[in-house]
Protein backbone atom coordinates (compact mmCIF):
# COMPACT_ATOMS: atom_id res chain seq x y z
CA UNK A 1 0.00 0.00 0.00
CA UNK A 2 2.98 2.37 1.13
CA UNK A 3 4.22 1.44 -2.26
CA UNK A 4 1.02 2.45 -4.20
CA UNK A 5 0.74 5.56 -2.34
CA UNK A 6 4.02 6.33 -3.09
CA UNK A 7 3.66 6.19 -6.72
CA UNK A 8 0.47 7.71 -7.16
CA UNK A 9 2.26 10.85 -5.04
CA UNK A 10 5.15 10.84 -7.59
CA UNK A 11 2.51 10.05 -10.42
CA UNK A 12 0.42 13.48 -9.14
CA UNK A 13 3.64 15.56 -9.03
CA UNK A 14 4.23 14.64 -12.80
CA UNK A 15 0.82 15.07 -13.86
CA UNK A 16 -0.18 18.10 -11.98
CA UNK A 17 2.32 20.86 -13.42
CA UNK A 18 1.37 19.32 -16.89
CA UNK A 19 -2.51 19.21 -16.61
CA UNK A 20 -3.23 22.84 -15.02
CA UNK A 21 -2.08 24.46 -18.54
CA UNK A 22 -3.38 23.60 -21.61
CA UNK A 23 -0.66 20.87 -23.59
CA UNK A 24 1.50 21.70 -26.48
CA UNK A 25 -0.76 19.07 -28.37
CA UNK A 26 -3.87 20.82 -27.78
CA UNK A 27 -2.26 24.68 -28.47
CA UNK A 28 -0.96 23.55 -31.51
CA UNK A 29 -4.23 22.28 -32.82
CA UNK A 30 -5.88 25.58 -31.87
CA UNK A 31 -3.20 27.66 -33.34
CA UNK A 32 -3.68 25.74 -36.96
CA UNK A 33 -7.41 25.42 -36.73
CA UNK A 34 -7.27 29.59 -36.02
CA UNK A 35 -5.41 29.94 -39.25
CA UNK A 36 -7.24 27.57 -41.31
CA UNK A 37 -10.87 29.53 -40.40
CA UNK A 38 -8.73 32.78 -41.17
CA UNK A 39 -7.01 31.88 -44.19
CA UNK A 40 -9.16 29.29 -45.84
CA UNK A 41 -7.28 30.19 -49.12
CA UNK A 42 -4.16 29.28 -47.82
CA UNK A 43 -3.03 25.89 -47.76
CA UNK A 44 -1.32 24.53 -44.55
CA UNK A 45 2.30 23.86 -46.37
CA UNK A 46 1.80 27.91 -47.80
CA UNK A 47 2.33 29.58 -44.33
CA UNK A 48 6.57 28.78 -44.44
CA UNK A 49 6.12 31.68 -46.57
CA UNK A 50 5.12 34.54 -44.17
CA UNK A 51 3.11 37.24 -45.13
CA UNK A 52 3.29 36.34 -48.71
CA UNK A 53 0.90 33.07 -48.42
CA UNK A 54 -1.91 35.70 -47.50
CA UNK A 55 -1.32 38.54 -50.02
CA UNK A 56 -1.26 37.38 -53.59
CA UNK A 57 -0.29 40.93 -54.96
CA UNK A 58 2.64 41.20 -53.23
CA UNK A 59 3.60 37.60 -53.01
CA UNK A 60 4.39 38.15 -57.52
CA UNK A 61 6.94 40.83 -56.42
CA UNK A 62 8.77 38.47 -54.36
CA UNK A 63 8.76 35.43 -56.28
CA UNK A 64 10.90 37.49 -58.65
CA UNK A 65 12.82 38.68 -55.64
CA UNK A 66 13.67 34.84 -55.23
CA UNK A 67 14.94 34.22 -58.46
CA UNK A 68 18.05 35.88 -57.38
CA UNK A 69 18.07 35.67 -53.86
CA UNK A 70 19.57 38.36 -51.67
CA UNK A 71 21.23 36.47 -49.29
CA UNK A 72 22.76 33.78 -51.77
CA UNK A 73 25.99 35.47 -50.75
CA UNK A 74 25.54 34.85 -47.36
CA UNK A 75 24.60 31.16 -47.67
CA UNK A 76 28.49 30.85 -49.44
CA UNK A 77 30.28 32.61 -46.69
CA UNK A 78 28.12 30.76 -44.04
CA UNK A 79 29.36 27.40 -45.86
CA UNK A 80 32.92 28.54 -45.91
CA UNK A 81 33.07 29.92 -42.26
CA UNK A 82 31.22 26.47 -41.52
CA UNK A 83 34.29 24.42 -43.74
CA UNK A 84 37.17 26.60 -42.05
CA UNK A 85 38.86 24.66 -39.51
CA UNK A 86 39.29 26.11 -36.16
CA UNK A 87 42.85 26.96 -34.60
CA UNK A 88 43.08 23.58 -33.51
CA UNK A 89 41.76 21.80 -36.22
CA UNK A 90 38.45 20.48 -35.22
CA UNK A 91 35.18 22.06 -37.47
CA UNK A 92 31.78 22.92 -36.41
CA UNK A 93 31.00 19.84 -37.95
CA UNK A 94 32.04 17.81 -35.28
CA UNK A 95 30.11 19.66 -32.79
CA UNK A 96 26.44 18.57 -34.78
CA UNK A 97 24.32 15.57 -35.54
CA UNK A 98 25.23 14.57 -38.80
CA UNK A 99 28.07 16.60 -39.04
CA UNK A 100 25.57 19.40 -39.14
CA UNK A 101 23.88 19.47 -41.90
CA UNK A 102 20.23 19.15 -42.47
CA UNK A 103 19.40 19.58 -38.86
CA UNK A 104 17.83 22.96 -38.42
CA UNK A 105 13.95 21.41 -37.59
CA UNK A 106 15.21 19.92 -34.57
CA UNK A 107 15.96 23.81 -33.30
CA UNK A 108 15.38 24.85 -30.88
CA UNK A 109 15.64 21.93 -28.48
CA UNK A 110 15.34 21.54 -24.98
CA UNK A 111 18.54 20.05 -23.00
CA UNK A 112 17.21 17.39 -20.53
CA UNK A 113 20.64 17.02 -19.06
CA UNK A 114 21.22 21.03 -18.95
CA UNK A 115 17.69 21.47 -18.71
CA UNK A 116 17.31 24.13 -20.83
CA UNK A 117 16.85 25.07 -24.17
CA UNK A 118 19.45 25.12 -27.03
CA UNK A 119 18.81 27.33 -29.80
CA UNK A 120 21.13 27.00 -33.00
CA UNK A 121 22.66 29.94 -32.59
CA UNK A 122 23.48 29.61 -29.08
CA UNK A 123 24.87 25.83 -30.04
CA UNK A 124 26.98 27.54 -33.13
CA UNK A 125 28.48 29.89 -30.20
CA UNK A 126 29.10 27.15 -27.66
CA UNK A 127 30.87 25.17 -30.25
CA UNK A 128 33.01 27.63 -30.49
CA UNK A 129 33.95 28.11 -27.43
CA UNK A 130 34.24 24.46 -26.95
CA UNK A 131 37.04 24.56 -29.45
CA UNK A 132 38.81 27.55 -28.05
CA UNK A 133 37.50 30.53 -30.01
CA UNK A 134 35.62 33.29 -29.37
CA UNK A 135 32.09 33.76 -29.43
CA UNK A 136 30.50 35.82 -32.44
CA UNK A 137 27.87 38.51 -32.17
CA UNK A 138 24.48 37.05 -32.02
CA UNK A 139 21.93 39.18 -34.02
CA UNK A 140 23.79 40.05 -37.33
CA UNK A 141 27.28 39.10 -39.28
CA UNK A 142 28.66 35.60 -39.62
CA UNK A 143 27.08 33.89 -37.06
CA UNK A 144 23.95 34.47 -39.34
CA UNK A 145 25.94 33.45 -42.74
CA UNK A 146 27.01 30.00 -40.59
CA UNK A 147 23.04 29.94 -39.17
CA UNK A 148 21.58 30.37 -43.04
CA UNK A 149 24.22 28.07 -44.68
CA UNK A 150 22.66 25.07 -41.94
CA UNK A 151 19.29 26.16 -42.64
CA UNK A 152 19.72 26.09 -46.33
CA UNK A 153 21.28 22.28 -46.07
CA UNK A 154 17.90 21.67 -44.12
CA UNK A 155 15.06 22.88 -46.99
CA UNK A 156 12.37 20.35 -46.94
CA UNK A 157 12.92 19.20 -44.29
CA UNK A 158 9.98 19.07 -41.50
CA UNK A 159 9.91 21.00 -38.19
CA UNK A 160 9.59 18.99 -34.97
CA UNK A 161 9.96 20.63 -31.76
CA UNK A 162 9.74 18.40 -28.74
CA UNK A 163 8.67 18.79 -25.71
CA UNK A 164 9.99 16.14 -23.60
CA UNK A 165 9.32 16.69 -20.08
CA UNK A 166 7.93 18.67 -17.51
CA UNK A 167 11.36 20.97 -17.40
CA UNK A 168 10.45 21.61 -20.70
CA UNK A 169 6.86 22.38 -20.64
CA UNK A 170 8.04 24.90 -17.99
CA UNK A 171 9.76 26.11 -20.87
CA UNK A 172 7.34 26.05 -23.42
CA UNK A 173 4.89 28.00 -20.90
CA UNK A 174 7.02 30.77 -20.14
CA UNK A 175 7.66 31.42 -24.36
CA UNK A 176 4.02 30.97 -24.61
CA UNK A 177 3.11 33.95 -21.86
CA UNK A 178 5.29 36.06 -23.91
CA UNK A 179 3.82 35.20 -26.99
CA UNK A 180 -0.25 36.16 -25.47
CA UNK A 181 0.84 38.91 -23.31
CA UNK A 182 0.67 42.43 -23.35
CA UNK A 183 3.49 44.47 -23.26
CA UNK A 184 5.32 47.75 -23.63
CA UNK A 185 4.13 51.16 -23.24
CA UNK A 186 1.88 50.80 -26.14
CA UNK A 187 0.21 47.55 -24.84
CA UNK A 188 0.30 45.02 -27.25
CA UNK A 189 1.12 41.44 -27.73
CA UNK A 190 3.07 39.67 -30.31
CA UNK A 191 -0.41 37.78 -31.00
CA UNK A 192 -2.90 41.14 -31.24
CA UNK A 193 -0.63 41.40 -34.40
CA UNK A 194 0.44 38.29 -35.52
CA UNK A 195 -2.53 36.53 -34.52
CA UNK A 196 -5.64 38.22 -34.18
CA UNK A 197 -4.92 40.90 -36.46
CA UNK A 198 -2.60 39.15 -38.85
CA UNK A 199 -3.58 39.74 -42.43
CA UNK A 200 -4.93 43.30 -41.50
CA UNK A 201 -2.97 46.11 -42.42
CA UNK A 202 -1.00 48.47 -40.08
CA UNK A 203 -0.37 51.31 -41.65
CA UNK A 204 0.86 49.94 -44.74
CA UNK A 205 2.71 46.70 -43.26
CA UNK A 206 0.36 43.54 -43.77
CA UNK A 207 0.70 41.61 -40.77
CA UNK A 208 1.97 38.02 -40.99
CA UNK A 209 0.41 34.88 -39.69
CA UNK A 210 2.52 33.45 -36.50
CA UNK A 211 2.27 30.14 -38.27
CA UNK A 212 5.23 29.28 -40.34
CA UNK A 213 7.28 32.74 -38.81
CA UNK A 214 10.29 30.37 -37.90
CA UNK A 215 10.23 28.17 -40.93
CA UNK A 216 12.93 30.70 -42.75
CA UNK A 217 15.08 32.44 -40.16
CA UNK A 218 17.83 33.77 -40.77
CA UNK A 219 16.09 36.15 -42.76
CA UNK A 220 17.11 38.76 -45.21
CA UNK A 221 15.25 42.12 -44.38
CA UNK A 222 15.83 44.54 -47.11
CA UNK A 223 15.23 47.22 -44.42
CA UNK A 224 18.24 46.13 -42.51
CA UNK A 225 20.16 45.76 -45.74
CA UNK A 226 21.37 41.99 -44.55
CA UNK A 227 20.86 39.02 -42.13
CA UNK A 228 19.17 39.11 -39.15
CA UNK A 229 18.80 35.88 -36.90
CA UNK A 230 15.25 35.16 -34.82
CA UNK A 231 16.60 37.21 -31.92
CA UNK A 232 17.13 40.03 -33.54
CA UNK A 233 13.44 40.32 -35.01
CA UNK A 234 12.58 39.35 -31.59
CA UNK A 235 13.91 43.06 -30.53
CA UNK A 236 12.77 45.01 -33.14
CA UNK A 237 9.22 43.63 -32.16
CA UNK A 238 9.62 44.54 -28.98
CA UNK A 239 11.06 47.68 -29.16
CA UNK A 240 8.06 49.18 -31.49
CA UNK A 241 5.60 48.41 -29.05
CA UNK A 242 8.13 50.52 -26.65
CA UNK A 243 8.92 47.36 -25.10
CA UNK A 244 12.50 47.12 -23.47
CA UNK A 245 13.88 44.38 -25.44
CA UNK A 246 15.42 41.60 -23.95
CA UNK A 247 18.84 40.48 -24.78
CA UNK A 248 19.62 37.97 -27.59
CA UNK A 249 19.61 34.27 -26.11
CA UNK A 250 18.22 35.50 -23.07
CA UNK A 251 16.25 32.38 -21.59
CA UNK A 252 13.16 34.79 -22.00
CA UNK A 253 13.88 34.96 -26.29
CA UNK A 254 15.30 31.31 -25.92
CA UNK A 255 11.89 30.16 -24.68
CA UNK A 256 9.98 32.29 -27.06
CA UNK A 257 11.52 30.87 -29.86
CA UNK A 258 10.70 27.24 -28.40
CA UNK A 259 7.43 28.07 -28.06
CA UNK A 260 7.09 29.87 -31.19
CA UNK A 261 8.81 27.24 -33.51
CA UNK A 262 6.76 24.22 -32.05
CA UNK A 263 3.53 25.75 -33.13
CA UNK A 264 5.15 25.80 -36.86
CA UNK A 265 5.79 21.46 -36.40
CA UNK A 266 4.83 19.97 -39.39
CA UNK A 267 5.60 22.75 -42.05
CA UNK A 268 8.97 22.61 -43.90
CA UNK A 269 12.50 24.19 -43.51
CA UNK A 270 12.55 26.93 -46.50
CA UNK A 271 15.49 29.33 -44.55
CA UNK A 272 17.19 31.72 -44.95
CA UNK A 273 14.04 33.57 -46.58
CA UNK A 274 13.51 37.34 -47.79
CA UNK A 275 11.38 39.92 -46.75
CA UNK A 276 10.77 43.40 -47.02
CA UNK B 1 -21.06 96.59 -2.96
CA UNK B 2 -19.74 98.77 -5.89
CA UNK B 3 -20.85 98.55 -9.67
CA UNK B 4 -16.90 97.40 -10.19
CA UNK B 5 -17.53 94.36 -7.70
CA UNK B 6 -20.69 93.36 -9.64
CA UNK B 7 -19.00 93.53 -12.81
CA UNK B 8 -15.93 91.45 -11.60
CA UNK B 9 -18.63 88.43 -10.31
CA UNK B 10 -21.01 88.93 -13.50
CA UNK B 11 -18.36 88.57 -15.70
CA UNK B 12 -17.21 84.87 -15.04
CA UNK B 13 -20.51 83.71 -14.23
CA UNK B 14 -21.50 85.37 -18.25
CA UNK B 15 -18.58 83.28 -19.54
CA UNK B 16 -20.18 80.01 -17.91
CA UNK B 17 -23.80 80.97 -19.20
CA UNK B 18 -22.42 80.85 -22.70
CA UNK B 19 -20.03 78.03 -22.91
CA UNK B 20 -23.99 76.20 -21.84
CA UNK B 21 -25.74 77.99 -23.92
CA UNK B 22 -23.81 76.90 -26.98
CA UNK B 23 -23.44 73.30 -25.37
CA UNK B 24 -22.49 70.90 -28.11
CA UNK B 25 -20.44 72.93 -29.68
CA UNK B 26 -17.12 73.11 -27.92
CA UNK B 27 -15.19 76.41 -28.16
CA UNK B 28 -12.26 74.98 -29.77
CA UNK B 29 -10.22 77.29 -32.51
CA UNK B 30 -9.79 76.28 -35.62
CA UNK B 31 -5.75 76.06 -35.01
CA UNK B 32 -6.52 73.75 -32.30
CA UNK B 33 -7.56 71.07 -34.40
CA UNK B 34 -4.71 71.32 -36.36
CA UNK B 35 -2.53 71.04 -33.64
CA UNK B 36 -4.86 68.14 -32.90
CA UNK B 37 -4.53 66.94 -36.17
CA UNK B 38 -0.96 67.08 -35.96
CA UNK B 39 -0.89 65.10 -32.77
CA UNK B 40 -3.00 62.35 -34.37
CA UNK B 41 -0.99 61.53 -37.60
CA UNK B 42 2.54 61.91 -35.48
CA UNK B 43 4.05 58.22 -36.01
CA UNK B 44 5.74 59.37 -32.71
CA UNK B 45 2.73 60.40 -31.12
CA UNK B 46 -1.38 59.23 -31.56
CA UNK B 47 -0.09 57.49 -35.26
CA UNK B 48 -4.04 56.33 -35.25
CA UNK B 49 -3.30 55.93 -39.06
CA UNK B 50 -1.66 53.01 -38.12
CA UNK B 51 -4.53 51.18 -37.26
CA UNK B 52 -7.55 53.81 -38.36
CA UNK B 53 -8.60 55.59 -42.28
CA UNK B 54 -8.77 59.24 -40.82
CA UNK B 55 -9.85 62.02 -43.50
CA UNK B 56 -6.78 63.62 -44.66
CA UNK B 57 -4.24 61.29 -43.92
CA UNK B 58 -2.35 58.74 -45.89
CA UNK B 59 -1.70 55.25 -46.01
CA UNK B 60 -4.48 54.40 -43.38
CA UNK B 61 -4.54 50.37 -41.18
CA UNK B 62 -7.75 48.70 -41.25
CA UNK B 63 -7.41 47.09 -37.50
CA UNK B 64 -9.75 49.67 -35.98
CA UNK B 65 -12.83 51.45 -37.59
CA UNK B 66 -12.92 54.25 -39.66
CA UNK B 67 -12.99 57.06 -37.27
CA UNK B 68 -16.16 58.78 -39.71
CA UNK B 69 -19.36 60.68 -38.12
CA UNK B 70 -17.79 61.12 -35.05
CA UNK B 71 -20.43 63.39 -33.66
CA UNK B 72 -23.35 61.35 -34.61
CA UNK B 73 -21.94 58.04 -32.63
CA UNK B 74 -19.90 60.13 -30.50
CA UNK B 75 -22.55 62.37 -28.99
CA UNK B 76 -20.87 62.98 -25.81
CA UNK B 77 -17.13 64.27 -25.77
CA UNK B 78 -16.26 62.49 -22.72
CA UNK B 79 -16.97 59.27 -23.96
CA UNK B 80 -14.64 60.08 -27.37
CA UNK B 81 -11.95 60.75 -24.87
CA UNK B 82 -12.20 58.09 -22.89
CA UNK B 83 -11.95 56.12 -25.41
CA UNK B 84 -8.86 57.43 -26.18
CA UNK B 85 -7.37 57.85 -23.00
CA UNK B 86 -7.49 54.43 -21.92
CA UNK B 87 -9.29 52.14 -24.37
CA UNK B 88 -8.69 49.18 -22.41
CA UNK B 89 -11.88 49.99 -19.87
CA UNK B 90 -13.83 49.31 -22.57
CA UNK B 91 -12.35 46.20 -24.21
CA UNK B 92 -9.57 44.98 -21.69
CA UNK B 93 -7.95 42.89 -24.78
CA UNK B 94 -8.08 46.01 -26.85
CA UNK B 95 -5.23 46.25 -29.20
CA UNK B 96 -5.40 50.07 -29.10
CA UNK B 97 -2.78 51.78 -26.79
CA UNK B 98 -4.00 52.99 -23.88
CA UNK B 99 -2.48 56.84 -24.76
CA UNK B 100 -3.36 59.14 -21.86
CA UNK B 101 -3.03 56.14 -19.20
CA UNK B 102 0.45 54.34 -20.44
CA UNK B 103 1.40 58.30 -21.04
CA UNK B 104 2.04 58.06 -24.86
CA UNK B 105 0.01 61.22 -25.12
CA UNK B 106 -0.02 64.14 -22.30
CA UNK B 107 -3.55 65.51 -21.13
CA UNK B 108 -3.39 68.16 -23.28
CA UNK B 109 -2.66 66.03 -26.62
CA UNK B 110 -5.54 64.12 -26.13
CA UNK B 111 -7.76 66.73 -25.32
CA UNK B 112 -6.50 67.86 -28.94
CA UNK B 113 -6.58 64.81 -30.31
CA UNK B 114 -10.35 64.18 -28.89
CA UNK B 115 -11.49 67.46 -30.41
CA UNK B 116 -9.66 66.98 -33.74
CA UNK B 117 -11.56 63.19 -34.14
CA UNK B 118 -14.68 64.65 -32.64
CA UNK B 119 -14.57 67.21 -36.16
CA UNK B 120 -14.34 64.09 -38.18
C1 LIG C 1 2.63 46.45 -33.43
C2 LIG C 1 2.52 45.24 -34.14
C3 LIG C 1 3.48 44.12 -33.86
C4 LIG C 1 3.71 43.49 -32.68
C5 LIG C 1 3.07 43.76 -31.32
C6 LIG C 1 4.66 42.45 -32.97
N1 LIG C 1 5.01 42.48 -34.29
FE1 LIG C 1 6.16 41.12 -35.27
N2 LIG C 1 5.99 42.19 -37.00
C7 LIG C 1 5.21 43.31 -37.15
C8 LIG C 1 5.32 43.79 -38.51
C9 LIG C 1 4.62 45.02 -39.09
C10 LIG C 1 6.21 42.90 -39.17
C11 LIG C 1 6.66 42.95 -40.66
C12 LIG C 1 5.56 42.40 -41.52
C13 LIG C 1 5.28 40.96 -41.23
O1 LIG C 1 6.00 40.07 -41.71
O2 LIG C 1 4.37 40.69 -40.43
C14 LIG C 1 6.58 41.89 -38.19
C15 LIG C 1 7.41 40.81 -38.46
C16 LIG C 1 7.68 39.79 -37.57
C17 LIG C 1 8.44 38.60 -37.89
C18 LIG C 1 9.09 38.28 -39.23
C19 LIG C 1 8.14 37.53 -40.10
C20 LIG C 1 8.83 36.97 -41.30
O3 LIG C 1 8.13 36.32 -42.11
O4 LIG C 1 10.04 37.06 -41.45
C21 LIG C 1 8.48 37.84 -36.75
C22 LIG C 1 9.17 36.50 -36.59
C23 LIG C 1 7.75 38.57 -35.73
N3 LIG C 1 7.27 39.73 -36.26
C24 LIG C 1 7.56 38.12 -34.43
C25 LIG C 1 6.96 38.88 -33.42
C26 LIG C 1 6.96 38.50 -32.02
C27 LIG C 1 7.54 37.23 -31.47
C28 LIG C 1 6.34 39.49 -31.34
C29 LIG C 1 6.18 39.69 -29.86
C30 LIG C 1 7.38 39.68 -29.10
C31 LIG C 1 5.89 40.46 -32.32
N4 LIG C 1 6.31 40.06 -33.57
C32 LIG C 1 5.16 41.58 -32.03
C33 LIG C 1 4.42 43.90 -36.19
C34 LIG C 1 4.33 43.51 -34.86
C1 LIG D 1 -2.88 49.46 -32.85
C2 LIG D 1 -4.17 49.81 -33.30
C3 LIG D 1 -4.83 51.11 -32.92
C4 LIG D 1 -4.29 52.37 -32.78
C5 LIG D 1 -2.85 52.79 -32.95
C6 LIG D 1 -5.38 53.24 -32.49
N1 LIG D 1 -6.55 52.54 -32.42
FE1 LIG D 1 -8.41 53.28 -32.05
N2 LIG D 1 -9.20 51.42 -32.17
C7 LIG D 1 -8.51 50.28 -32.50
C8 LIG D 1 -9.45 49.16 -32.51
C9 LIG D 1 -9.11 47.71 -32.84
C10 LIG D 1 -10.71 49.67 -32.16
C11 LIG D 1 -12.05 48.89 -32.05
C12 LIG D 1 -12.46 48.71 -30.63
C13 LIG D 1 -11.58 47.76 -29.87
O1 LIG D 1 -11.20 46.70 -30.40
O2 LIG D 1 -11.24 48.06 -28.72
C14 LIG D 1 -10.52 51.09 -31.95
C15 LIG D 1 -11.53 51.96 -31.60
C16 LIG D 1 -11.42 53.34 -31.58
C17 LIG D 1 -12.50 54.26 -31.38
C18 LIG D 1 -13.95 53.87 -31.19
C19 LIG D 1 -14.54 53.78 -32.54
C20 LIG D 1 -15.94 53.31 -32.58
O3 LIG D 1 -16.52 53.40 -33.65
O4 LIG D 1 -16.44 52.82 -31.57
C21 LIG D 1 -11.98 55.52 -31.45
C22 LIG D 1 -12.73 56.82 -31.30
C23 LIG D 1 -10.58 55.40 -31.65
N3 LIG D 1 -10.25 54.06 -31.75
C24 LIG D 1 -9.70 56.45 -31.77
C25 LIG D 1 -8.33 56.33 -31.90
C26 LIG D 1 -7.41 57.46 -31.90
C27 LIG D 1 -7.81 58.89 -31.79
C28 LIG D 1 -6.16 56.94 -32.01
C29 LIG D 1 -4.83 57.64 -31.99
C30 LIG D 1 -4.59 58.62 -31.00
C31 LIG D 1 -6.30 55.50 -32.11
N4 LIG D 1 -7.62 55.17 -32.04
C32 LIG D 1 -5.24 54.61 -32.28
C33 LIG D 1 -7.17 50.18 -32.78
C34 LIG D 1 -6.27 51.24 -32.70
Amino acid sequence: MKKVMASFAAALLVALPLGSMASPEDDLAEFRDYYAKRFPNTPFEDYINGVYSIDPPSREQWEEIEEFPPYELNISQGEELFNKPFANGKTYADCFDNGGMGIRQNYPYFDTERNEVVTLELAINECRQANGEKPLKWKRGPIADISAYMAYTSRGNIIDIKIPNAEAQKWYDRGKKHFYQKRGQLNMACADCHKFYSGNLIRADKLSPALGHLSHFPVYRSKWGGLGTTHRRYGGCNSQVRAKPFKAQSAEYRALEYFHTYMSNGLEVNGPGARK
Amino acid sequence: MTSKHAVRRFFPAAMVLLASLFGGISLVGASDIEEGKKVAFDRKKGNCLACHMIAGGELPGNIGPPLIAMKARFPDREVLRAQIWDATVKNPNTIMPPFGKHRVLTEKEVDLVTDFIHTL
